[in-house]
C-alpha cells in the first residue's frame, strides 16, 4: 500500500474512533439519566409507575446470553422482582440451555398439572416447567427453536408418508400453520405466545427464541443482567401496557396519535 | 422531504425548472454528495452489514400527520424505499430486504388493500422500464412471499421483474410480498415432503429394478433441510432488522433468519427514514457487531 493510502486509512480511522467515543460519552450521559429515572421509579416518587396494570400480559419471556445466564443469584432475584410485581406466568430462555439446567432440580419438584391445563400445553411438553410463588416459570433452550421446528416438520411428514404407505391416497397434502401448530404440540414445542419478551445481554436479539411463538411478541431490550434494576422493569412493563397491537386491522384516524414515541396504529 | 431524497440521486430528481435553482441545486447536490461519500468512507473503516431487513412502518401516520390521504403516504414509502436502496449500494450493503405487506394485511379496509395492490403494481411497471433505478444499479429483484394470494395483475408484474433482474450481479433487493414468516416455515416444509416424496418414489422404482433400496424409510428432516427450502435460500442472514415508528415487534417478518441479527426500532417514520437514520444504525450494529459475531461462530462451531 502507498504511503498516501495509509496516511488516509489512518485518518478514516482516527476520524471513526472519534465518532464511536462520542456515542460512547453520549450513552454514558443516557444511561445516566435511565439509572436516575430507575431509581426514581422504585423509590415510588414517580406515580403513574406506581400502579401496574397487568391485565394484558398473559405471558413473559426472558431471553439471557448464555454467559450471563450462569448468574443463578442475579436470575432468581429478577424472578422475585417480577412475582412481586404480579406476572403470573413466566418463560426463561437461553440458546445454550444453561437456564434449563440451572434450573433442572427444581423440576421433579411440583409439576403444577392445573396450570398446564390451564394453558392449553400439550400433555408431552419437554419443557422444564415449576412453580415458583404462584409463578409458572417455563424454562426453553435453543433446541425448541429451529430444531423444534425440523422435528415437528419431521413428525408432520412422516404422517402423511405413512398414509401413502398404507394407500389412503395418493393426494398432495397442502400443510397449513394449523397442521404445524400441531404438530409442535405433538413435539413438545407448543405453548402460549408470550406477549412481550425481555432481553437481557450485550445487544438487542432474540438469540433464536422459537419463531412460533415470537410473531406479534413485544421486544424490549434491558441491558446486561448484572447491572438489572427493579426500576427499568417497572418501566418496561409499564410501556407495554401502554402499547396497543392491531394485528394488520385497520383503526378508525381518530386514534391514531402522530408522536412516534406513542404509536398506537401498526402492522 | 423531497429535497432530501433528490439530494441522493439524480434517477429519483423531479424536473427542475428555473436555471438559476438547477445551478443551486446541482452545487448544493453535488456538496451533499461529497459529504455523504466522505461519512460512508468514514463509517466503513468500521464492519460494515452485508445485510440490512427493513419493516417499512408507518406511512399511514405520516398521511395521517400532514393531512394527506393515506394513499399518498404508501407512495412517499415507496420513494422512502428507493432512496435506502441507494445509500444502502452507496455504502457497500449487497442484500436489502423489505417488508412490503404482511399476509394479515388482507384483513384491512379492502379499498385500501385494493389501491395497495394498485400501487405495488404501478411501481413494479415503472421499475421494469429501461432507465429504472433498478436497472442503472444492475440490481436483482426477488419477491419473497405467497405470489398465488396476489391479483394477478401485480403477480404477473413481479414475476416478469423478477425473471428480467434474475442475471444481474449488482445489489440484491428482496420484497417480502405477501408475506409471513411462519406461512414461509410451511412452505419450505411442503417442499422438503415433496423432496423427499420424490426421492422415495425414485427408490421405489429402483426397487422394481432390483436394485438396493432402504426400507423405504426417509432420513430425518434436518434445519439445513428447512433452509434450503426457504425464500431467502442463497441469501445471508440478515445483520440488522429495522423496525420503523418505533414498533418493538417483528410482526412475523424472518423469525427464521433472524436468530443473531441486531434488532432496531428507530422512532422515525418510514417515509422519514433518511440518510443519518442509516448511518446512526450502521454506527449502532458496529457497536454490537462484536457480540453478534462472536455468538454466530460458536453455533457454527456448534454445527
Amino acid at each position: 500500500m502507498s504511503r498516501p493510502a495509509i496516511i488516509l486509512k489512518l485518518i478514516l480511522g482516527l476520524l471513526w474512533v472519534i465518532i464511536h467515543l462520542t456515542i460512547s460519552l453520549f450513552n454514558l450521559w443516557s444511561l445516566l439519566i435511565y439509572n436516575l429515572q430507575c431509581y426514581l421509579i422504585s423509590s415510588g416518587l414517580l406515580r403513574k409507575y406506581q400502579y401496574l396494570h397487568l391485565d394484558r400480559l398473559n405471558y413473559l419471556a426472558i431471553v439471557v446470553d448464555s454467559k450471563e445466564a450462569k448468574n443463578t443469584v442475579k436470575i432468581r432475584q429478577l424472578l422475585s422482582w417480577l412475582s412481586t410485581m404480579g406476572v403470573k406466568h413466566i418463560c426463561l430462555y437461553d440458546i445454550e440451555g444453561v437456564l434449563k439446567r440451572s434450573f433442572e432440580p427444581f423440576m421433579n419438584g411440583s409439576k403444577d398439572e392445573k396450570a398446564r391445563e390451564s394453558l392449553d400445553i400439550g400433555a408431552s411438553m419437554n419443557h422444564s416447567h415449576y412453580g415458583y410463588k404462584n409463578m409458572v416459570i417455563d424454562c426453553l433452550s435453543g433446541s425448541d427453536g429451529k430444531e423444534g421446528i425440523a422435528k415437528a416438520a419431521d413428525l408432520l411428514c412422516s404422517t402423511y408418508f405413512n398414509g401413502e404407505t398404507h394407500g389412503n391416497g395418493k393426494k398432495e397434502p397442502k400443510f397449513t400453520e394449523a397442521d404445524m401448530a400441531s404438530a409442535l404440540k405433538a413435539v413438545g414445542c407448543g405453548g402460549p405466545e408470550p406477549d412481550l419478551l425481555l432481553m437481557y445481554g450485550p445487544a438487542r436479539c432474540h438469540l433464536g427464541f422459537p419463531a412460533w411463538r415470537l410473531r406479534y411478541t413485544e421486544i424490549m431490550h434491558m441491558g446486561p443482567l448484572k447491572s438489572m434494576k427493579y426500576g427499568a422493569i417497572v418501566k418496561a412493563l409499564y410501556n407495554f401496557s401502554q402499547k396497543y397491537q392491531n394485528y394488520g386491522k385497520l383503526l378508525g384516524f381518530s386514534t391514531l396519535n402522530c408522536s412516534p414515541a406513542k404509536s398506537m396504529n401498526s402492522f | 422531504m423531497e429535497g432530501t431524497l433528490t439530494s441522493c440521486s439524480p434517477a429519483v430528481n423531479p424536473n427542475i425548472e428555473k436555471p438559476e435553482d438547477m445551478v443551486k441545486t446541482g452545487v448544493l447536490a453535488r456538496f451533499q454528495n461529497f459529504l455523504r461519500k466522505c461519512l460512508i468512507a468514514v463509517i466503513s473503516y468500521g464492519p460494515m452489514p452485508n445485510h440490512i431487513a427493513f419493516i417499512m412502518d408507518g406511512n399511514r401516520r405520516y398521511a395521517k400527520c400532514r393531512s394527506i390521504q393515506q394513499g399518498a403516504g404508501h407512495r412517499v414509502g415507496f420513494f422512502a424505499l428507493i432512496a435506502n436502496l441507494l445509500y444502502c449500494y452507496e455504502m457497500g450493503v449487497k442484500y436489502m430486504t423489505v417488508y412490503a405487506f404482511s399476509i394479515d394485511n388482507f384483513k384491512r379496509d379492502p379499498k385500501e388493500v385494493q389501491s395497495l395492490m394498485q400501487l405495488m403494481e404501478e411501481k413494479i411497471n415503472e421499475l421494469l422500464e429501461k432507465q429504472s433505478v433498478i436497472d442503472k444499479l444492475n440490481c436483482k429483484v426477488n419477491f419473497w412471499g405467497n405470489l398465488e394470494l396476489l391479483c394477478e395483475p401485480v403477480r404477473l408484474a413481479a414475476q416478469k421483474l423478477m425473471a428480467s433482474t434474475a442475471g444481474n450481479t449488482g445489489p440484491v433487493l428482496s420484497v417480502c410480498m405477501p408475506y409471513n414468516s411462519t406461512s414461509e416455515i410451511v412452505n419450505a416444509v411442503s417442499e422438503v415432503y415433496a423432496e423427499r416424496r420424490e426421492m422415495l418414489q425414485r427408490e421405489h422404482d429402483g426397487d422394481c429394478n432390483g436394485q438396493a433400496v432402504n426400507n423405504g424409510v426417509h432420513p430425518e428432516i434436518s434445519v439445513a433441510d428447512l433452509d434450503r427450502h426457504m425464500y431467502s435460500a442463497g441469501c445471508p442472514d440478515p445483520d440488522i432488522v429495522i423496525r420503523t415508528s418505533g414498533e418493538t415487534r417483528l410482526s412475523n417478518f424472518l423469525l427464521w433468519q433472524t436468530t443473531f441479527s441486531h434488532l432496531q426500532n428507530p422512532d422515525a417514520l418510514w417515509p422519514d427514514f433518511s440518510f443519518r437514520h442509516l448511518v446512526w444504525s450502521v454506527l449502532q450494529y458496529q457497536r454490537a457487531y462484536p457480540y453478534l459475531e462472536q455468538n454466530r461462530n460458536l453455533a457454527k462451531k456448534q454445527l
